[in-house]
């Protein structure tokens, strides 16, 4: 029954507050009266009564108090209450108030989303059956210079891994880059769609179903089957308008009919350190790989996951494969088999490149917000420097010291959770914008806000909260009310004891910013290097676009040849082209192939020995198109084709690789195919990845040598980028059902693969800006309170006969020593933190002393000038006008 | 004048209930029935009874109703609910065996 009571009143004391306030009153006024007309009644007069009530009765004000403590939620009436004083508090001052909550909103808001990138793309598990069991597994090749870690498998090494772990580990390859040509039907356009091949066990080791339509099966994959395909759920959705019914209808790749056996859940995503995350279809590998590819150890094609049993774990695997793999090594004659295998967790694969990134950029908010809160802490003590002598009043009154402090406290508190709920909404946009800017992205998909990122969000509000608040609370001291009361005005040097605390946050604000300054000036000078680097030919103009015959049309190799031929012949006529050419893949777009050679006038070596070096496939015009300078010999003439494809002209690096000194021209190559052809020519390098060295490269005629597929690129004198139309058309003239894919210009496609640096020195640029703008803000708002505080003091001197110079130079000194030892600190600070990126810098160094230098020019200039003003002011100062403001 | 602080501690919220047992009442009775009981010698502090009234009855020792009083006039009636009359029991076993304590030292002493 009590605890029933109890409850009732507690419910009643929560909703009913006013009503038993009032009615406490009724109570005590009603016993006053009762008094009074007792002492009325023993004859004292009416005032006596009165005072002789209140005597026996007490202070009614502080004994309702008293009763109103004892009731249920008093601490949160006393909460409320202080909370409603800020408030009204923050809302006369609008300005202060505003620009706290937007510094605020800044810091939180950066966190946010840094934290639920980091979250969902770096830590949140796959969304598959049983996550921490799924590996990647790679090779790995010790011999190899440029490429040792994580390299592609060879279908001929996953045949012998998928036998030998059978009993611990169910095992998938996957190939990602094989792309399909979807013929159009029914109105539809021809399309270019990213593809797969799979072998048939592939979704079941993810541990994952089409979400319509069923899974592939040991009979699909198989050369005698009939041909399968699965769809992603974008594709489905955009090309078929999420038609159900596709289930059992037949598509058209490469012109060859398909059946749709099933579509992906819209959830599935599947990513690698090779990509993937933008595939649209997945075939059976049995079905479509030529056997050759299926058993050989020489070309390396796939990527390995696997399905961890239970008892098992990654090193046990990894020592079984690498064991076998030696053995495979040693048994194969070929010099491109790999000797090692490598593994990690399907999540590191994916996201491994984004670690160092995501975690610096981290590091780079937190510190942005430690700076905002600091910044923030400023302007509260500041503010409640300014009403020093109101809180000693009311200290002196009897205001408890708790409950000043408490005020601070939920002052700071209702700025943070203003600015956390604004940087939210900020976080949200930045996150959304980060979406669409970056769908290259592994595990874009995943960033969404969640319960951790909610937890996290409070937690961040409630430190910004107490940080602020208790570094403005111990500033404001309030230890010495009485001389708080007696100081006559505002002219005591005490105010600049006062600022000792303000000080010392600034000059690690300071410190702070030169940190982030550092760290965006390196990175913004390897992205500026990484965007001038020269790839080998004038990038400027050029447009490129990829085709790839489908070999059911375009059976024999004269079929082929005589369609590009045709193609670059009309796109050459277009009015407004320069020039064009076919190649095999554009510099700076990418890898295209490469093989083992050796050179056939020179002594025969082991296959380990033979270098390794990139082909390319160009037709004659190629050469000037892009405009690749022909250091010596020619280029192809137009007959050399198809059986009299055997000749090849190489750039400056393979020469010297392959024959040092001597004369490379009329020399032969062999290839670890054992077909030979003759050099007749020698070229400038070009980079196939704008952030790597230029490798030993061989061209040889695109017409033969089994290309169906190509690159056409287009110069032009300006505006290329119009060009891309009529040349569309010229193809679609010539096979109305033949797309044409990654239709951009070679600028873009080289911005494309530094997209990352890019970002991440813009990101880190524009924090460590505003970390900049805000201890500029800083040290001026710190500057310009000392001044008026000592404007009394400044005007004696003056008055005094002190020069103007001597004030300016004073003021000056007071507020570039802050900024001088937190530019020290911060030099410091950097020279020990900025090796952790140095992985992501290209042809920069971390310690780089011409950043270090230029960092604190600019920190000392914007100290200088954010000084300047406020020491103008005081040596400006009129001594009579200063002192009369007593 | 006493103050509150002239009472024992506690002995306060004992003397409120005790005073309750019989009959409801309103405050000032409750002020003026301690008074006359222990024979003028406690003089509480009126107001202070209202902390303790309010008190006792957030812990649910006792109740409070409105109703019409000798003069005519709404006046907040308190009375005791049945575990007031079990928490009255436990503070007068408590305070006999406090008292009886320090009289036994007080007289030894004498």
């Amino acid at each position: 029954m009590r605890w029933h009571h109890q409850l009732r009143m507690k419910l009643l004391m929560l909703f009913r507050r006013g009503h038993a306030s009032a009615l406490l009153d009724d109570e005590i006024r009603d016993h006053l009266e009762r008094q009074i007309v007792e002492n009325r009644a023993a004859g004292m007069s009416a005032d006596e009564a009165r005072y002789a009530a209140l005597r026996t009765f007490g202070n009614p004000a502080l004994l309702r108090d008293q009763a109103r403590a004892t009731w249920s939620w008093s601490v949160l009436e006393s909460v409320m209450r202080d909370m409603r004083v800020a408030a009204r508090t923050l809302v006369r001052t609008p300005g202060f108030t505003v620009i706290a909550i937007l510094v605020m909103a800044l810091g939180i808001g950066a966190n946010i989303a840094l934290f639920t990138v980091v979250r969902s793309v770096l830590l949140k598990p796959l969304p598959f059956r049983d996550p921490d069991r799924l590996v990647a597994l790679r090779e790995g090749d010790s011999h190899n210079k440029n490429f040792q870690d994580f390299l592609p498998v060879d279908a001929g090494s996953f045949n012998e891994w998928q036998l030998a772990t059978r009993n611990r580990a169910e095992m998938a390859m996957v190939s990602p880059w094989q792309d399909y040509n979807v013929s159009g039907e029914g109105g539809k356009l021809p399309e270019r769609v990213r593809g797969a091949w799979c072998s048939w066990n592939f979704f079941s080791v993810l541990g994952v179903t089409p979400a319509l339509g069923r899974n592939f099966t040991e009979q699909d994959d198989s050369p005698n089957a009939a041909a399968a395909v699965i769809l992603s759920n974008a594709t489905w959705m955009r090309r078929y308008n999420g038609d159900p019914a596709i289930i059992g209808k037949t598509i058209w790749l490469n012109a060859r009919p398909y059946t749709v056996i099933g579509v992906m859940s819209p959830s599935f995503v599947f990513s690698s350190s090779f990509g993937g995350n933008n595939l649209q279809i997945w075939t059976p590998v049995r079905h479509e790989a030529p056997p050759w590819l299926l058993t050989t150890f020489a070309d390396h094609e796939f990527i390995v996951v696997a399905h961890l049993l239970h008892g098992t774990t990654l090193p046990m695997v990894l020592d079984q494969l690498n064991a076998l793999q030696k053995h495979i090594q040693r048994s194969q004659t070929s010099g491109s088999v790999h000797d090692r295998a490598m593994g990690r967790s399907m999540l590191d694969d994916a996201v491994e490149t984004y670690k160092t990134p995501l975690y610096a950029m981290l590091a780079v908010t937190a510190c942005v917000l430690l700076i905002a809160c600091m910044n923030v802490a400023g302007l509260l003590a500041a503010r409640s420097a300014a009403r020093r002598k109101e809180l000693a009043i009311r200290t002196a009154l009897g205001g408890g010291r708790w409950r000043l402090m408490c005020e601070r406290l939920i002052e700071s508190l209702l700025l943070s959770a203003a600015g956390g709920l604004l940087g939210l909404l900020l976080a949200w946009v930045g996150l959304q914008l980060l979406v669409h800017a970056r769908a290259d992205m592994n595990r874009i998909e995943a960033i969404r806000f969640d319960s951790v990122v909610a937890s996290f969000t409070i937690a961040v509000i409630a430190f910004s909260a107490i940080f602020s608040g208790v570094i403005a609370a111990l500033n404001t001291g309030g230890r010495d009310i009485l001389s708080a009361l007696q100081e006559a005005s505002r002219t005591h040097s005490e105010g600049i004891a006062r600022i000792g605390v303000r000080r010392l946050l600034l000059t690690l604000q300071v410190g702070l910013t030169v940190v982030l300054l550092v760290g965006a000036s390196l990175l913004l000078k390897s992205y500026q290097r990484l965007r001038s680097s020269d790839i080998g030919v004038p990038v400027d103009n050029v447009l490129t676009m990829k085709l790839n015959l489908p070999l059911i049309r375009y059976k024999k190799p004269v079929q082929q040849v005589a369609f590009f031929e045709q193609l670059i012949n009309q796109v050459r006529t277009i009015p407004g082209v320069q020039a064009a050419g076919l190649v095999s893949t554009a510099p700076g777009e990418g890898w295209n192939g490469d093989q083992l050679m050796s050179v056939t006038e020179h002594p025969p070596m082991p296959p380990k020995e033979m270098p390794d070096i990139q082909v390319r496939g160009a037709d004659p015009g190629y050469f000037a198109a892009i405009q690749l300078p022909l250091l010596r010999g020619r280029v192809f003439t137009s007959d050399e084709r198809l059986e009299r494809a055997n000749v090849a002209l190489v750039n400056q690096t393979a020469a010297r690789i392959l024959f040092g000194m001597e004369d490379p021209i009329g020399k032969h190559l062999k290839t670890q195919f054992g077909e030979t052809y003759q050099i007749i020519g020698l070229v400038g390098d070009t980079r196939w990845d704008v952030s790597l060295p230029p490798g030993p490269t061989l061209y040889w005629p695109i017409y033969g040598n089994g290309y169906s597929s190509g690159t056409i690129i287009v110069r032009s004198t300006n505006h290329v980028e119009a060009l891309a139309l009529p040349v569309q058309r010229v193809v679609a003239q010539l096979d109305s059902d033949l797309p044409v894919a990654d239709v951009m210009t070679l600028r873009q496609a080289i911005r494309k693969s530094i997209v990352d640096s890019e970002f991440d020195s813009l990101l880190v640029l524009s924090f460590a800006m505003i970390a900049l703008v805000l201890a500029a803000a800083g040290l001026y708002g710190v500057l310009a309170y000392m001044v008026t505080q000592r404007t009394t003091e400044i005007g004696i001197r003056i008055a005094l006969g002190a020069g103007r110079n001597q004030v300016l130079q004073l003021v000056l000194a007071d507020g570039l020593r802050p900024a001088l030892i937190g530019l020290l600190l911060g030099l410091a600070g950097s020279f020990a933190t900025v090796h952790y990126i140095e992985s992501i810098l290209y042809q920069t160094k971390a310690l780089d002393p011409a950043v270090f230098a230029e960092v604190a020019a600019l920190l000392l200039a914007v100290a200088a000038l954010a000084c300047m003003l406020p020491a103008w002011r005081a040596s400006r100062l009129d001594p009579m006008q200063a002192l009369r403001t007593e | 004048m006493g103050k509150p602080s002239d009472l024992v501690q506690g002995t306060l919220d004992l003397l409120i209930l005790k005073t309750l047992l019989l009959e409801a009442m309103h405050g000032w009775a409750i002020a003026k029935r301690i008074q006359q009981l222990s024979g003028d010698v406690l003089q509480v502090q009126q107001g202070s009874l209202y902390p303790a009234l309010h008190r006792l009855e957030q812990q649910g020792w006792i109740k409070a109703r409105w109703a019409e009083s000798e003069t005519g006039r709404q006046a907040k009636f308190y009375s005791l609910t049945t575990a007031g009359r079990a928490q009255l029991d436990k503070e007068t076993a408590n305070w006999n065996r406090l008292s009886s304590a320090i009289n036994l030292i007080v007289s030894e002493a004498g």
